[in-house]
């Protein structure tokens, strides 16, 4: 049975905060192909497409048939644990002050053998749920579970080390305006953050949804205006340290395209609150994040972006917006290679128009606050990296990977 | 019907006395190792024409590499990278260059040297499986892939690790009388049953040590081992054998159970003849192994076969008589030629340490390259006395 994790004790800030260190994040670029599963909470090996063979490790020729044809497909998860060791040393300093660490031989039902790490729920000789996991490193690795759920898995810690749950961990909700982000506090509070510090551009204004949002429980508001260097600056000088999650709530939504809009004003303002934002936060909390990747219980765990799925392909009825959603998406990329240095997730969520005020023309379905807001929870207790929220984001996606020129002509008629 | 190894020996059995740590370079251990069995046999180095290389430290050089820095001119050259597998493997190709011609004179040296961190780098690059499959599962080295395999062995055959115990603590018997030892101390089952756990149910002295060290050996004809008046064993039979049984889920046999037939039937002897045997033994359950696949026991009797047997040089199953690497050490690529080399100083009578009484055949096997979850090669050869 997993011992609950116990709520970190205020950190003695003479003490030193230790170093963020990584596994080994070499892969082939074949083995690759995991690492793209994991970042979407898929189980996905190789499956020979002449023979049908399921391989693993990954290759680049079927060790049945020799064919070259190798795509990676969802498989069947289930599997049984043959044998278990708990390995007390390493020659990895990353490994070495995490021992002991469990490793087990698992049999998939598919037919590969997988050593994979070891839920501490998961014992020899039972059946097992393998999953993917993005690992600190970045990239992917096989974690073996319990075939049925356990009390207080979560808390187990090697499956911690994978996620980035906010259970016990600080917030910053950036923009608490917003519906979302409101619908963000109520979400991580559930899931046990010790403090949703949300953010709130001059908070001595009212604003819909306030008084909700101040009952909402370890609710705390800060001033933070992202158009704002200085503020932003300040805020981060006094919650920088305390932040272990960060959820980029900023959100700036117009219609039309390039031709009219007269003049830059609102491509300005829309750049001022998305890109800019995003850069501003990048540079005064990304430093410690980064430096605070495996600092215990409370360690920093993840930036996280909502992004429009229109970052990803534009649709001109939205097409500024689109084009400002694009340059943010940009940015999580870069900043996700930065953050890994500290072993801290960047996470893209991509969502479809929602439920709101600024989406009032577009027919449903449309994803509401609080389904996004469930999303990028359950996101960051599994630690992904991309996830799909609604009918919509989910199309985009599906569409753009059979034909993304298709796709292009789609949303501009 | 393979074509038997008629007349073809081995000689010069070389030890170069290993160390825990080296400051010196891969070549410089080959260079000597090469150099003494030149002189052990009374040649000149122009006369080696062949050269077959071992070593995992070496890089970027390889046995090409090799030729120009130690100042030979082979005609026949050969790169055998096969880690545990690499002295039988090495062997049976040299002794087919020699029978056929192309080569007189063939060296099979192979050689490592241990600088503080290179063991830990080798690990993280040995292979691309352990790469992107082992490495980030806890970074435990071999110890932790053999560890899963000496659980589910133990769980299915009934092993204790009494048993693992018995072949250390004989293993470390036979080492204290062998001077190349690094391990002089005595080990009692004990102590072997206290040690600190590694990865369970791998225990500290279920693992070897990493050392740098080089072993050699010359590949001859007889008639010209009798004209350098130099001792050598013959060659009865040898197999190879890599990947074997790709769909056991885990490993609990090697290569050799798919040859056994082959093999004894090559030399005309069976396992009854065998008076010792040098097991490869990076861990004691893959000496249980061996003794299962290589036919002195069927497949699951290994723990009764250790416990009805002593196993000391002078027991009655004398195994591993230099003590092996768990207590010679580990000394990279050489740990693949320690068993080979040892096998040859028994049946020419030329024992460092303890010698098996009246041994005339011997059987060494090799065993090798944990790229994911098994070892890969496997190879075994039979070598008899009276070769000169």
């Amino acid at each position: 049975m997993t011992r609950p994790l116990q709520r970190p004790k205020r950190k003695d800030p003479l003490k030193k905060t230790r170093v963020p260190l990584l596994p080994q994040g070499v892969r082939s670029r074949t083995a690759l192909g995991l690492t793209a599963a994991a970042a979407e909470g898929r189980f996905r090996l190789q499956v020979c497409a002449d023979c049908a063979a399921v391989i693993y490790p990954p290759r680049d020729a079927c060790p049945r048939c020799l064919s070259a044809r190798l795509p990676f497909r969802d498989v069947d998860n289930r599997g049984t644990l043959l044998a278990e060791t708990t390995i007390r040393t390493s020659t990895d300093v990353y490994f070495r002050e995490r021992m002991p660490w469990r490793i087990g031989t698992v049999q998939l039902d598919a037919g590969p053998s997988i050593v994979a790490h070891l839920h501490g729920d998961l014992r020899e000789g039972e059946r097992t749920r393998l999953q993917l996991k993005i690992d600190k490193s970045g990239q992917a690795i096989a974690m073996a579970l319990p075939a049925e759920d356990t009390p207080n898995m979560a808390d187990d810690p090697q499956w911690r080390e994978l996620t980035c749950d906010p259970k016990f961990r600080r917030v910053l909700i950036t923009d608490g305006r917003t519906a979302v982000g409101q619908a963000l506090a109520e979400a991580v509070s559930e899931a046990g953050a010790s403090v949703i510090f949300v953010g709130v551009a001059d908070p001595w204004k009212p604003f819909p949804g306030e008084g909700r949002l101040r009952k909402i429980e370890r609710v705390e508001i800060v001033a933070l205006d992202l158009t704002d260097t200085i503020s932003v600056n300040e805020c981060a000088g006094e919650f920088a340290p305390r932040v272990d999650i960060l959820i980029n709530t900023a959100e700036y939504v117009r219609t039309g395209g390039l031709i009219d809009r007269k003049g830059l004003t609102v491509a300005r303002e829309e750049l001022e609150m998305r890109y800019f934002g995003l850069t501003r936060l990048a540079q005064a909390f990304g430093p410690v994040l980064r430096a605070r990747g495996a600092d215990g219980v409370n360690s920093a765990a993840a930036f996280v972006n909502l992004l429009s799925v229109y970052a990803l392909v534009n649709w001109p009825a939205y097409g500024a917006f689109s084009a400002t959603e694009a340059a943010c998406l940009s940015a999580a990329q870069s900043l996700r290679a930065e953050l890994r240095q500290g072993g801290v997730k960047v996470l893209n969520a991509f969502f479809g128009p929602l439920e709101t005020e600024w989406y009032q023309a577009v027919p449903p379905p449309k994803v509401a606050p609080s389904a996004l807001a469930r999303a990028v929870v359950r996101a960051l207790q599994q630690g992904l990296e991309d996830v799909f929220v609604g009918d919509i984001a989910e199309d985009i996606r599906a569409r753009l990977a059979v034909d993304p020129k298709a796709l292009e002509r789609e949303l501009g008629s | 019907m393979r074509q038997p190894y008629d007349g073809i020996v081995i000689a010069a059995p070389v030890t170069i006395p290993y160390r825990r740590y080296s400051t010196n370079t891969a070549h410089w251990w080959v260079g000597r190792a090469v150099r003494e069995v030149v002189q052990r046999a009374g040649l000149r180095s122009s006369d080696i024409d062949g050269l077959s290389l071992s070593s995992f430290t070496v890089g970027p050089d390889t046995a090409i590499g090799l030729t120009q820095h130690l100042g030979l001119s082979p005609r026949w050259l050969d790169h055998v990278p096969l880690g545990g597998a690499s002295g039988v493997v090495a062997l049976r190709r040299a002794a087919r260059a020699v029978q056929c011609g192309d080569a007189e004179f063939v060296v099979c040296v192979a050689g490592d040297t241990n600088q503080v961190d290179s063991f830990r780098r080798m690990l993280s690059t040995f292979s691309r499986f352990a790469q992107d499959a082992v490495y980030p599962y806890g970074s435990g080295g071999p110890n932790s892939g053999f560890a899963l395999i000496t659980r589910n062995y133990m769980k299915h055959y009934g092993a204790t690790r009494e048993d693992f115990g018995k072949i250390c603590v004989a293993q470390r018997d036979n080492a204290l009388k062998f001077p190349h030892a690094l391990m002089k101390k005595p080990l009692t089952l004990d102590e072997y049953l206290g040690a600190r756990a590694i990865s369970d149910p791998i225990h500290l002295f279920d693992c070897v040590m990493p050392c740098a060290g080089a072993e050699a050996f010359l590949v001859c004809r007889e008639d010209v081992a009798k004209g350098q008046g130099i001792p050598a064993a013959r060659l009865l039979a040898t197999i190879e054998r890599h990947n074997a049984f790709p769909d056991d889920p885990i490993q609990y046999r090697g290569g050799w159970a798919m040859d056994l037939p082959e093999f004894y039937a090559m030399a005309g002897v069976t396992a009854d003849d065998v008076d010792f045997v040098q097991t490869y033994d990076d861990y004691p359950v893959i000496c249980m192994m061996q003794m299962e696949d290589l036919g002195f026991c069927a497949k699951g009797e290994g723990p009764d076969f250790v416990r009805s047997h002593t196993l000391t040089a002078d027991g009655s199953f004398p195994h591993n008589t230099s003590g092996g690497q768990l207590s010679v050490g580990q000394a990279g690529a050489a740990g693949g030629f320690l068993g080979l080399v040892e096998a040859v100083r028994q049946v020419t009578g030329e024992s460092l340490g303890a010698a098996v009484p009246d041994a005339k055949i011997g059987l060494v096997s090799g065993f090798g390259m944990i790229t994911y979850d098994r070892g890969l090669a496997s190879g075994a050869a039979l070598l008899a006395g009276g070769g000169a």
